[in-house]
């Protein structure tokens, strides 16, 4: 389960500042932003413009831009189902169903305990192993309800 | 010497419970007091038996699977170390039938050796494909991968030498490889496989590059859902610096070359290479127009060289046995091999090198062994989102860049889902325009507005709204797209819908030509 910290500025400033060096550097410096603080805080977006010299917008529009950039923080826990064409052919529609009815969210959202967040993924590269889905840093093969609800009950109980 | 246990850590046989079968050999050994040494390898490809684990004998290796941890205990007490027998006994793995029938040349040592030892890969042949390059030079080297006829394996199939020719004869300041590991496509991971198997391979073939085009540095986009890949590769390109098989005079040559990782951050269309090279730059992953080349105006502007994974660690093989020998393999201009992708649900699902050439009904229903469900076939989707969905009357078609173009099918890289016949092809073609919409990069009015529009037009054929003039205005659009969208996305989304409407029409309401007056 991954740790984040709470916004503050300083901390924003010093993520950003060990970028600043690298060519290309606005997808690091973002991905560093998001792994410390789960997100990409507002606030966060004129630092970054800043150091890169380029426009609030034009950072706006990369965060915006990338589907794994979020704009708020996510639960304790992410579920990621692969929504693709290989985990459809092996039932992946019914695991998605029975994660929302179970969850009582949509895509994107967190339950309102805080727990978890269900967001959609196109292919983690388990195509062979479908269908599949990743919590956490962990990856989840052959997935069926049943697995998945023993899934949900042991980050619900964590 | 310690027993040892030859054990993959490819993400699938994670995601199949890899950790927990290593959790529990190392808590069996202790309580036998035995100090199991485990050596984490990637994996041969066979994921229908991962977890799968190997011990080595007299005989060779012996391998198990699928290993369940609560059989550990079992396999010790039958004599798991000196292969003894189990259920889950498979022998030796090369002679199991979907291995044995492969060539395999760019996954040669996937699934065999520890993945981060250097000692390893050397004895399996690692870095004699640079040593050749160090040795002939720049030129012969690019004239080498010309002769073996390599084409993109990304799935445009352009002639990976005569790109590096162009790179090559651009005179700038300095010129870039990059790396395409973007491998967005349902059904392929064959990239993942390679950085999380054999990364000494792509690390090795990079910098063939480097050295036959005169670019010092090289960047790996890889996706972020890619963790394990991501996390691998980082340590053998650490581990790669320290042995000066990167950096400065790579392996005492005169040549320098290093690497660095890019991670996406989940845009589809970042696998596209203009696209990809604005990401790595730091923008919105926003196709570019073509001309310039990425060739001559490609990463900062600068020459470069993107190929996609597979050809480059297709390269160091093709380098060390020679032009001729991986032209030899295959059918029309499609040369060499292909790591072909069975994926979704089919029975035998993995990875299966194999030279060009071979039927699509041969991989699926011979080597795939038919669906994993146990219903027949109904559909198979080649080369990933934007791949067409072939029906059985199509399964004849062989396995070559061409023949698929001319069944208005491509085969990408190399990723076939097959779907049994509880499959709705409407829903499919539905999708197909869906994730289009998802991600589209917006740069294009027929990719960014016909994507929506054609959910709309579908779910009107579908309600039963004037099937036969949405039929044609569908029709119409797909044309549109194809012939008018910036890059693949837009381009290719056709595909998979005009193949749905055309083999199964009677998914949408439509007459069904092809069906028999028996249906």
């Amino acid at each position: 389960m991954p740790e984040f910290e709470v916004w503050n500025e300083q901390r924003g400033n010093e993520v950003i500042a060990a970028f600043v060096q690298e060519e290309g550097a606005a997808l690091p410096m973002l991905h560093a932003l998001q792994q410390t603080f789960g997100y990409i805080p507002r606030a966060a977006v004129p630092m970054v413009a800043s150091a890169l010299n380029v426009s609030r917008a034009e950072v706006h529009g990369i965060v915006s831009f990338y589907h794994d950039f979020r704009e708020a923080p996510p639960g304790t826990h992410v579920l990621k189902l692969c929504r693709a064409e290989a985990c459809q052919s092996m039932g992946g529609d019914a695991i998605a169903t029975a994660a929302i009815a179970e969850l009582q969210i949509g895509w994107s959202e967190t339950t309102p305990d805080g727990r978890i967040t269900l967001e959609p993924v196109f292919c983690l590269g388990l195509c062979a192993c479908a269908p599949a889905a990743m919590l956490d840093d962990k990856v989840v093969g052959a997935l069926d309800t049943a697995r998945l609800s023993a899934l949900l009950e042991n980050v619900r109980q964590a | 010497m310690r027993p040892r246990i030859y054990l993959s850590r490819d993400a699938g046989s994670l995601a199949l419970g890899a950790d927990e079968v290593e959790t529990a050999i190392l808590a069996a050994g202790r309580q036998r007091g035995l100090d199991i040494e485990i050596v984490h390898t990637g994996s041969r490809g066979l994921f229908w038996l991962e977890p799968m684990i190997e011990v080595p004998t007299s005989a060779g290796r012996i391998a198990y699977g699928p290993v369940r941890a609560t059989d550990v205990g079992a396999m010790f007490d039958a004599g798991l170390l000196d292969g003894g027998p189990h259920a889950s006994r498979l022998g030796r793995p090369e002679e199991i039938p979907f291995l044995k029938r492969q060539t395999r040349l760019t996954f040669a040592r996937c699934g065999i050796v520890d993945r981060l030892s250097l000692d390893d890969y050397r004895a399996h042949g690692g870095f004699r494909g640079l040593e050749q390059a160090i040795a002939i030079g720049p030129e012969a080297t690019v004239e080498t991968i010309v002769e073996s006829g390599l084409r993109g394996r990304g799935g445009a199939g352009f002639p990976t030498g005569i790109k590096w020719r162009t790179v090559a004869q651009a005179s700038a300041a300095r010129k870039y490889i990059v790396c395409n590991a973007d491998e967005g496509d349902s059904g392929t991971f064959a990239d993942r496989m390679i950085m999380e198997g054999d990364p000494f391979v792509l690390i090795e073939g990079m910098t063939i590059a480097g050295l036959a085009v005169g670019a010092d540095k090289g960047f790996v986009y890889i996706r972020s859902e890619y963790p394990h890949a991501i996390d691998v590769l980082a340590r053998a390109i650490a581990i790669a610096r320290r042995a000066n098989c990167l950096g400065k005079g790579v392996l005492g040559s005169r040549y320098d070359f290093d690497l660095e990782i890019r991670v996406g951050a989940g845009a589809y269309v970042c696998g596209e290479e203009t696209s990809l090279l604005e990401s790595i730059e730091g923008k919105r992953g926003v196709v570019r127009a073509k001309p310039p080349l990425p060739a001559h105006k490609g990463l900062f502007g600068l020459p470069t060289a993107v190929n996609n994974l597979v050809s480059l660690a297709s390269v160091p093989v093709i380098l060390a046995d020679g032009a001729a020998a991986y032209r030899d393999l295959g059918l029309g201009r499609s040369r060499g091999t292909m790591p072909i992708q069975l994926a979704g649900n089919v029975r035998h699902r993995g990875l299966f090198e194999a030279a060009f050439g071979m039927t699509l009904g041969e991989l699926v229903d011979d080597i795939g062994a038919g669906t994993a469900s146990g219903r027949p076939i109904r559909a198979v989707q080649v080369g990933g989102p934007l791949g067409a969905y072939f029906p059985r009357a199509l399964f004849d078609t062989p396995f070559d860049y061409e023949a698929f173009a001319a069944r208005n099918g491509l085969i990408g890289h190399g990723g076939v889902v097959v779907f049994d016949d509880t499959v709705d092809m409407a829903r499919q073609a539905r999708f197909a325009m869906e994730f289009c919409a998802i991600e589209s990069c917006g740069k294009c009015t027929p990719c960014r507005i016909g994507s929506t529009r054609g959910v709309e037009v579908i779910d009107r054929i579908l309600r039963g709204e004037k099937r036969a003039e949405n039929h044609a205005l569908l029709t119409d659009l797909c044309e549109t797209m194809r012939l008018g969208s910036l890059c693949a996305l837009g381009g290719f989304v056709p595909y998979p819908v005009t193949s749905s409407l055309t083999y199964f029409p009677e998914d949408f309401g439509l007459p069904a030509p092809f069906a028999s007056a028996a249906d």
